[in-house]
């Protein structure tokens, strides 16, 4: 019985709760019960939150049976990525510099899941402060690709797919700084949509590059997507790059999921397919003969400054992150080292040891580029770099609906294959840096599997606040597919 | 020797806490004295995933300030991140303003002795966030007290145009007067809300040729007269230090001194290794900031005369000494209410004595400033008409004054209560001064035969017939009479 319930989409799983069809408690226990026996396995969680959980799931069924109001997520477990600050449990970041750190207050997704009447059974695995793209980079756990448990979930938010993937929640979020949800969705099989930066509130949120944050949903559909974003998204008074209504009017993302875009234009750069593996570029292709078969028009465009992407975003980026991270000194919170001989101590030491080697590497960097002497070089030549791009997209989207791409150039890779060289590793965020610097949104959705079994995903972008459109596209696809309806053999 | 000349050279750097309610990113109440860390929250504590806000009073005021500092509001302001490790700056950076101040290019002008004044120039003023305090008294450890974390600070950097300490502490005094008459500041130089930092250093010209000296910023000033005092000692041990060594900028870095305020002498700090790098970028928190013509236009509608604008009008318009101006326009509250007296009738001149004799006195006394001592402009101005119309005298005005004060009488019921109208009846005075001419026939021989002795007889004279009235008789009526006699 409970397998059959963890098959169910929230949106699926909020109905049958609402209509008191099936419990809340019920759905709960069966991802909690499947946490316990899986997670071992798949490593997807830092932390659970049982007990807060079943208390949260006894009350919405309580209110259920009484008629009550109650949200759109009532009852449906969910989970979020470590990253997002709760006033339950630690919010670890993945790092040992807060490994024991409480947060005393909720961030503002937390709120509106909250409000929702979701109930958050746990907090996910990442990359150590969301810089990764394996989540190899933990400094806590490893993660584990429910597919293949040799391999990497993608990252930084592979714990979120993971868990998704594997059905331990219903739900997740994630966030994207360089394309942290789509690559491990598309790793993991899942959905993952990055959404226009400023369309949810960053409150909250630990930063790491704060012009690049955003926070996303990671579902098993299309219409999941669309149905966590109208919980998480609108205008948030604490976030002030949070867009405001009157230039982003909140939108029922579900309204018109089933609507099919007439006379759909998909943008395309033939070269980009090139750089991917064959097996990818060839789901990517069928996937663009779908949408034509469809009725679409493909219109070959040019991003020429998308190569610099990956340089740009490095220094944008890391500087954020040095400053971001600066607070994490051992003197108001977090770790703190023992016995420092003076107050220059407790910050050396505190970060030496609290930090792992990546998130030091791109402190270092961010501080080098926001060096008097090297500003101008690196940092501000980047800025305008970042504006071309921005133009690139701004060019395209006059022509056409979307981009579609490859989400990743490869499938999900061996654990440990590309962590001796962080280049390597940072040049497969190809695919996915632009839509950050452009502050696009984009998502990723199953679109086949290679030779291994591994999931590929489908990655499109459209215009910023165009989120409405975005998730009709995909619904399109999907709803031609079954891809989506996959099931890892891990849990099979 | 003989032939060496210097010129001083200062210009200041000067941080003033604005008096909002609340924090410039957060919704903490300022709060000043208050239990450590009692007034902070997660934002302003810099907690993880937190985000600043800013309070929109914050920049009005400081666009205020501006304003009165003669400067030009950019309609596009933004914020800056200044990188810097210190426990009391919990982010480990501060929020600050670096390339696009939010005003710049001003002026304020400072009296000098006799009603002249200086302009000194100001380079820029911007906004930023105040950082917490560090405190050493817990043998092994420090503590941190965050309450002040947040608080908003106007930074106002000026050129290096002041020539003295004298002409420091005229700045400082006028710049507190400024903020206090906007209301932007409470300006208690004591409690830290305003804090000074010059940086002196000396143009000296020896034999034809001009040497300067290195730079010495000092801090931690908390008075007028430490500010004054620590720039005159800094030019005499800088001209002194140059003399013995010789030293110039070129051969020295800029050094920090503070200020030993028991010792009166400036104690070296530290030396300025190179230039701090603060790696400045922009927030990405925060959103730029900018004004339009008519949010601009709102609040210099809120500006109000300034104080040295006032001290003009009294001198030139009203004719008030230079000295009295400056009594009656160090607060506003008490322009104010000179200014109201006026207004409904009485003569500036006489507002002026009551205010700066009998009101300053009492002030002094009570420990509060004038205004505060509870007059109502209506009954300061028939006050002072009662003496100009010779009601009273100017001495029972004092009386009457000091009287109203404390009981918010009228001037008319204290000086009926008091029986201090004087008498202008010349019937009843004449016969008064003829019983006195009649009793006092030296003093009448004495005039009558003029020359040395007629002047003093004729004060004795007067001073008789006043005390016959027990004081009520009008002096200048007296004065009359007793010439007709004698004429």
């Amino acid at each position: 019985m409970s397998n059959e319930l963890l098959n169910l989409t929230c949106k699926q799983l909020a109905d049958k709760i609402a209509d008191g069809s099936v419990k809340s408690v019920d759905a709960t226990q069966a991802v909690l019960d499947r946490i316990e026996s899986l997670d071992p396995e798949i490593g997807a969680f830092i932390s659970t939150c049982g007990e807060r959980a079943l208390e949260t799931a006894r009350s919405i069924d309580e209110k259920i049976a009484n008629g009550e109001p109650v949200g759109v997520l009532a009852g449906v477990p969910v989970a979020v990525k470590d990253n997002m600050c709760t006033s339950f449990g630690a919010t670890t970041c993945a790092s040992k510099i807060l490994q024991n750190f409480n947060s005393p207050y909720d961030g503002h997704v937390i709120d509106k899941l909250s409000a929702a009447g979701a109930v958050i059974v746990g907090k996910c695995n990442m990359d150590e402060f969301a810089m990764g793209s394996s989540t190899e980079n933990s400094g806590l756990k490893e993660t584990a690709n429910p597919w293949d448990t040799t391999r990497v979930p993608g990252g930084s938010s592979g714990g979120s797919t993971a868990a998704v993937a594997a059905k331990m929640c219903f739900g997740a979020l994630g966030s994207d700084t360089g394309g942290s949800i789509r690559q491990p969705a598309s790793f993991c099989g899942v959905v993952g949509l990055k959404p226009t930066y400023g369309r949810v509130s960053r409150f909250g949120l630990v930063a790491y590059g704060s012009s690049l944050d955003q926070i996303g949903p990671v579902t098993r559909d299309v219409t999941d997507s669309a149905l966590l974003l109208n919980v998480i998204s609108g205008r948030d008074e604490r976030d002030s790059t949070s867009i405001s209504k009157d230039i982003a009017p909140d939108r029922d993302y579900l309204a018109d999921i089933d609507k099919p875009v007439e006379g759909l234009r998909i943008g395309i750069v033939p070269e980009f397919n090139k750089g991917a593996d064959p097996d990818v570029q060839k789901a990517i292709a069928d996937a663009i003969d779908v949408y034509k078969e469809l009725g679409a028009e493909i219109v070959e465009i040019e991003m020429p400054h998308f190569e610099y992407a990956i340089a740009t975003y490095y220094v944008i980026a890391t500087a954020e992150a040095s400053s971001n991270l600066a607070r994490y000194d051992g003197v108001h919170y977090g770790h703190r080292t023992a016995d420092p001989k003076d107050y220059v101590e407790v910050y050396s030491k505190s970060r030496a040891e609290g930090f792992g080697s990546e998130v030091k590497r791109r402190i270092m960097l961010g501080t080098f580029v926001l060096s008097s002497g090297y500003y101008d070089a690196y940092y501000l030549r980047a800025l305008k770099v970042r504006n071309l791009i921005r133009g690139d997209f701004t060019k395209a989207f006059k022509k056409t609906d979307c981009i579609m791409m490859p989400v990743s150039p490869t499938t999900a890779f061996k654990k440990g294959e590309k962590t001796a060289d962080p280049l390597q590793m940072y040049l497969a965020d190809v695919y996915t840096i632009a839509a950050n610097l452009a502050g696009v949104p984009g998502i990723s959705i199953p679109c086949g599997f290679d030779s291994s079994n591994l999931p590929i995903g489908l990655q499109i972008l459209s215009d910023v606040f165009t989120e409405d459109k975005l998730l009709r596209i995909a619904k399109m696809f999907e709803a031609k597919t079954d891809f989506h309806t996959k099931t890892p053999m891990v849990i099979a | 020797m003989s032939d060496l000349t210097y010129e001083v050279i200062v210009g200041l750097e000067i941080h003033v806490q604005l008096k909002t309610n609340t924090k410039i990113f957060c919704g903490c109440e300022l709060a000043f004295g208050a239990e450590p860390n009692t007034h902070v929250c997660p934002v302003c504590i810099g907690m993880p995933g937190v985000m600043p806000v800013m309070n929109k009073k914050a920049y009005e005021y400081s666009v205020l300030a501006a304003l009165a500092l003669n400067c030009s509001i950019p309609s596009f302001t933004k914020w800056d991140r200044k990188s810097y490790y210190y426990p009391d700056l919990p982010k480990n950076y501060q929020i600050s303003q670096y390339d696009l101040p939010m005003s710049e290019n001003g002026y304020i002008d400072i009296p000098l002795e006799e009603g002249e004044t200086k302009r000194i120039r100001i380079i820029r003023a911007h906004l930023e966030e105040d950082a917490g305090k560090n405190t050493h008294t817990l043998g092994n450890f420090s503590a941190i007290d965050l309450n002040r974390t947040g608080t908003p600070l106007l930074e106002i950097v000026t050129e290096p145009d002041l020539s003295s300490g004298a002409e420091v502490r005229s700045l400082a005094i006028e710049l507190q007067k400024i903020v206090r008459y906007i209301g932007v500041s409470h300006a208690d130089m004591q409690k830290g809300h305003m804090r000074f930092e010059p940086n002196v250093n000396l143009h000296i010209t020896k034999n034809g040729k001009v040497y300067k000296t290195p730079i010495s910023e000092i801090k931690n000033l908390n008075s007028f007269r430490a500010l004054e005092r620590s720039v005159n000692y800094e030019v005499r041990r800088q001209l002194n230090d140059f003399l013995e060594t010789g030293k110039t900028m070129e051969m020295g870095n800029k050094k920090t001194f503070g200020w030993d305020d028991v010792n009166e002498r400036t104690v070296l700090q530290r030396e300025k290794e190179e230039a701090h790098d603060y790696r400045y970028f922009p927030e990405p928190d925060l959103v730029p900031v900018e004004i339009t013509d008519e949010w601009l236009n709102e609040i210099k509608s809120r500006l109000c005369e300034l104080p040295l604008q006032k001290q003009r009008r009294y001198t030139d318009k009203y004719k008030l000494s230079d000295y009295d101006a400056g009594v009656i326009t160090a607060e506003k509250s008490t322009a104010d209410l000179f200014d109201n007296a006026v207004k409904a009738g009485g003569t500036p001149k006489r507002i002026c004595n009551l205010l700066t004799q009998a009101g300053a006195k009492m002030a002094n006394e009570a420990n509060c400033s004038i205004a505060e001592l509870g007059l109502n402009p209506e009954s300061l101005a028939k006050l002072a008409k009662m003496v100009d119309s010779s009601e009273i005298s100017a001495t029972a005005s004092m009386t009457i004054f000091e009287e109203m004060a404390k009981s918010q009488k009228s001037p008319e019921t204290i000086a009926q209560e008091k029986n201090l109208i004087q008498s202008s009846d010349s019937g009843q005075i004449e016969a008064m001064v003829d019983e006195v001419l009649a009793a006092n026939q030296k003093a009448v021989e004495e005039i009558t035969a003029g020359g040395k002795k007629s002047k003093k007889a004729m004060g004795f004279l007067l001073g008789q017939v006043m005390q016959k009235s027990k004081g009520q008789a009008n002096p200048k009526v007296i004065s009359e009479i007793l010439n007709k006699k004698f004429s």
